[in-house]
């Protein structure tokens, strides 16, 4: 009060007056929450190169969200030589960027890992065939050539063959689609916010392919979430619900300004000397905030469902990827709501 | 056009308006033509410019396909040891410049030399030494130079890539697959790989001439821009990437077109939004595209500006036919002004109004002959209009003074009688042309006895007139010798068929009224039947018609007599009355006479008269009198 009565005497305009009292106010928040003077030092592993599907994390660093959240984040480069897990596991990177599948295999693997935030709510995976090679159904893929990823990325794709019970030739899948092309293979794996896009942008109309999204034929396996290890998480959770909170605040700023969002992607792929298209990247970017808006409209973003959990623990279990499924309550952060 | 405009106006307008039209149809047509022609020429140039780069491209790659082909069979042929292995590929880039790196890439199992492990001796160029690196942690197993000619089983041009060591160079891997036959199966085990640099490939691309603004470049397999004037979109964009981006359909279009190896030329608008013809080829051997674009502006500059010369020649032409048009309807419209301006002279009366000496021979020459021919005919026609009118004006004042004197023979004065109160009488006389043939006469015999008549001669004008003057003179004379009216008749027929050369002939309706009684006795001889005017109505008399005064000698008229009671009034009129008529009207006739006395006033007999006439030049309506009307009105009022 001491305060505000010296500023009514100094008789400033009232705009200016305004403008002093908020800045107080931030302030006073600021230093509430975390001490801007003493930024956590934190990093971050993506799944990949940077790329829009990242675009949150990268948003958020540009834009200093995760640095007003009292974290001085690092984010490591990704990319085939860098596996989130391995980072993750060695401490190198205290947040990793891994599918729900992923995780729950190295959960299984004696790796304790926390899902602190799910991004992306649904399986945007894909099976793409070209009309004429015949394959119209999944069972036309019987003793294919298709072509399946490395790592926990085929493990959706396995499930869909054990569950129409066919048996294909499995070739593995580099991160191009020109074997696809080529004609290598028959069937190709491919993401919807990327492979597909690519595919379409080499020249092939969507009424040349059949596709199969895994999401219509029940294999829904939320993709991209945020994890932590479960000692990370014990040590200082003030750090990962600052992180969680500025991530999806990153989000939220990506998808209200696409076009500065794919400046900064774009930028930070030709820094990396990665091919850069914008035209990709905005379909990625659009693609996204499809799979990151939540479904039902009263569910809030970044929150993994229970019984998308159990669908997936499930799943991975008849498939005999896990023997058992994690309870809910270890395998995903408390939030601060419940 | 108006029609007033001048003639030079007329002309120039059609003259340069015509040639305009052809002009611009003729510049329109070259350039047309010109530019088809180009076109067809550029698009040879075109096609053989990118078919010899294509050449020289493929020429180079053919020949690195042939090594590298040439080292897989050696593996296939040969035993050989790590080191032996290490001089084949090391061989490899001996007279091949192009080649930067080669690679054996062994299959696991079938690796001969360290057994199941993965196994890819690689050499490359740095600054002229060949460096090797044995590595073999190396994940090249799902790389695409490995992975799809080993799927496909043939010779297999990668899709170009960056360079590892993130240098700018953009290299393509061309991989050839090698065998070994276990028993009778022949077995996969490995991939020979050599690396070119695309370089060498960019520089021929680049040396293609397309005129001053126009480019080459290069796409892949996969629609990306290998070699493009704007370096940002190398390796960046794709074709359908910028067709995506730009919203344009025909562009992914053209890009499937040139992704399934097919050529063409077709016009094109760059993404600089400049409009260009393009041709584009395959480079068969890699599925890549070689494209050439042509900005239009530049290909048609020299049609551009032929046609601009042409029509500044043609402006110019068309500016030096319209000062022509001007100076020959200047000739021609000159001698017409000074003509017109002569005949306006001429027009206003002034016969000896000077015409301009023209001495051509030509229309205008004839037509200023003609209007002196015409000066003086108008002037001899005017000479004779003149004394012609003069005569005719002389004639005319003499008829005036007949008419007068005829006019003054009758009596116009009334009341005529003003000392007898026994009667009223009142006529009237409208000659048809300055004098007429018709005419009454009233006078005193002696004390009582009143003689009045009407008559009415055949035919009209002066000789009539004179006829009646005749007639006029007998009938008095005869009249006063106090004879009875058919007496009185009689007597001037004869006197007038005596010497009547002419057959002409008179009507008259003579009577004498004893004013003491009232008493009329009449003769006619052919005349009009007079009409009673009654105090019970009016009506036609009933009487002898009896012969035309005139033709025929010792003609016999009798006389009749009616008795007029005071206030009963006796009306006399010529033919003139009832045969008054409009043209395409009927006539006026009896009848109408009869209801026009009935309606109009009876008292006073100069009012009945006046109505009568009235009611005839209603009749008429306007129609140029064709008879002389004559009307006579006698009242009785009686003795007190």
């Amino acid at each position: 009060m001491e305060a505000l009565e010296t500023i009514m005497h100094l008789s400033v305009k009232p705009c200016r007056l305004l403008c002093l009292l908020l800045l107080l106010f931030n302030f006073s928040t600021n230093s509430a929450g975390a001490d801007q003077t003493v930024l956590k030092k934190a990093s971050l592993i993506p799944l990949w190169y940077p790329q829009a599907q990242f675009a949150g994390y990268y948003v958020a660093l540009e834009k200093g969200i995760y640095r007003n959240h009292g974290i001085d984040l690092k984010i490591l480069p990704g990319g085939p030589d860098h596996s989130p897990t391995q980072l993750l596991r060695s401490g190198e990177a205290d947040f990793a960027v891994l599918w729900l599948s992923t995780a729950l295999q190295q959960y299984e693997s004696g790796e304790k890992l926390i899902n602190v935030a799910q991004i992306v709510q649904k399986s945007s995976m894909m099976l793409v065939a070209r009309k004429s090679s015949g394959i119209d159904t999944p069972a036309d893929m019987q003793g294919k050539k298709v072509g399946i990823w490395g790592g926990g990325l085929a493990i959706p794709a396995e499930t869909f063959f054990k569950k129409y019970q066919l048996s294909v030739r499995e070739v593995r899948q580099s991160y191009t689609v020109n074997l696809f092309l080529r004609g290598g293979i028959d069937v190709a794996s491919a993401m919807w916010y990327n492979e597909f896009h690519t595919i379409l942008n080499s020249g092939i109309d969507t009424d040349e392919l059949n596709l199969f999204f895994l999401h219509d034929y029940g294999i829904k396996f939320p993709e991209d979430g945020l994890y932590t290890l479960a000692k990370t998480y014990r040590r200082d959770p003030i750090l990962v619900d600052a992180f969680v909170k500025a991530s999806l605040a990153g989000w939220a700023y990506a998808f209200a300004n696409p076009e500065e969002t794919l400046d900064i992607v774009i930028r930070l792929m030709n820094e990396a000397n990665l091919p850069a298209n914008r035209a990709h990247q905005q379909w990625m970017l659009a693609r996204m905030r499809d799979l990151i808006q939540p479904l039902n409209s009263s569910d809030s973003i970044g929150e993994l469902k229970l019984s998308d959990y159990e669908a997936v623990g499930s799943a991975l279990q008849i498939n005999g990827v896990i023997k058992t499924v994690p309870g809910f309550e270890d395998f995903v952060r408390r939030s601060d709501a419940r | 056009m108006r029609a007033d405009r001048s003639i030079a106006y007329k002309l120039i307008l059609v003259i340069t308006g015509c040639s305009a039209l052809i002009f611009a149809a003729t510049i329109g047509y070259s350039y047309y033509h010109s530019r088809m022609v180009l076109e067809r020429e550029l698009e040879e140039n075109a096609r053989n410019q990118v078919l010899a780069s294509v050449n020289r491209v493929e020429t180079i790659l053919a020949a690195i396909g042939k090594v590298t082909e040439g080292l897989a069979r050696s593996l296939e042929t040969f035993n050989y040891t790590d080191k032996s292995l290490n001089t084949m590929l090391m061989a490899t880039f001996a007279g091949n410049n192009e080649i930067y790196g080669v690679c054996a890439a062994f299959e696991p199992d079938a690796s001969s030399g360290p057994g199941s492990r993965s196994f890819a001796p690689y050499f490359y160029r740095k600054k002229g030494d060949f460096l090797f690196v044995p590595d073999d942690t190396f994940e090249y197993l799902t790389q695409d130079w490995y992975q799809i000619p080993k799927e496909l089983g043939r010779q297999e041009w990668s899709e170009p890539y960056f360079d590892q060591g993130g240098g700018d160079i953009i290299m393509t891997t061309c991989s050839v697959p090698f065998y070994e036959m276990v028993g009778n199966e022949r077995r996969f085990r490995g991939i020979i790989a050599t690396d070119v640099s695309l370089d060498g490939l960019t520089d021929i691309v680049g040396s293609m001439k397309v005129l001053k603004t126009g480019y080459s470049f290069l796409l892949s397999r996969n629609g990306t821009i290998l070699t493009h004037p704007s370096k940002d979109l190398i390796m960046n964009e794709s074709i359908f990437s910028i067709a995506e981006s730009r919203n344009i359909p025909s562009l992914r279009d053209i890009g499937r077109k040139m992704v399934h190896g097919e050529s063409g030329f077709l016009p094109y608008t760059d993404i600089q939004g400049v409009k260009s013809w393009m041709y584009y080829a395959p480079v068969s051997l890699t599925g890549w595209t070689l494209a050439v674009v042509f900005p239009e502006h530049e290909l048609l500059a020299e049609v551009h500006s032929l046609t601009l010369t042409l029509a500044a020649m043609g402006i110019a032409g068309i500016l030096l036919l319209a000062v022509a048009v001007v100076f020959i309807a200047h000739s021609i419209t000159t001698p017409l002004r000074a003509l017109s301006k002569a005949t306006e002279v001429i027009a206003a009366g002034n016969f000896d109004a000077e015409l301009p000496s023209i001495r051509s021979q030509d229309e205008v020459g004839v037509l200023n002959q003609s209007f002196i021919a015409m000066r003086v005919s108008l002037k001899k026609y005017i000479k004779e209009l003149t004394e012609t009118t003069a005569a005719k004006e002389r004639i005319q004042s003499e008829l005036k003074v007949a008419t007068d004197i005829q006019a003054s023979l009758l009596p116009r004065i009334f009341p005529a009688f003003p000392d007898r109160p026994e009667f009223d009488i009142y006529a009237t006389m409208d000659p048809a042309k300055e004098v007429g043939g018709d005419f009454y006469d009233f006078f005193f015999i002696d004390h009582d006895r009143l003689c009045f008549l009407i008559a009415d001669v055949a035919d009209k004008g002066v000789p009539a007139a004179l006829y009646m003057m005749v007639a006029k003179t007998l009938l008095k004379t005869e009249a006063q010798r106090g004879g009875s009216p058919d007496e009185i008749l009689s007597a001037v027929n004869n006197i007038l068929a005596a010497d009547n050369e002419n057959c002409m002939f008179v009507t008259v309706f003579c009577a004498l009224m004893d004013t003491r009684t009232g008493e009329v006795r009449f003769a006619n001889a052919g005349h009009n039947p007079p009409l009673l005017i009654e105090s019970q109505g009016i009506r036609y008399l009933a009487l002898k018609a009896g012969f035309v005064l005139g033709p025929v000698l010792d003609s016999t008229y009798e006389t009749e007599r009616i008795t007029l009671q005071p206030g009963e009034t006796l009306f006399l009129y010529t033919d003139g009355v009832t045969e008054a008529k409009a043209p395409e009207a009927e006539l006026y006739g009896e009848q109408r006479l009869l209801e026009a006395l009935q309606r109009g006033p009876k008292e006073e007999l100069a009012e009945m008269i006046q109505h009568i006439r009235a009611a005839v030049k209603q009749h008429a309506n306007g129609a140029p009198q064709s008879d002389d009307v004559t009307m006579v009105a006698i009242k009785y009022r009686g003795t007190k």
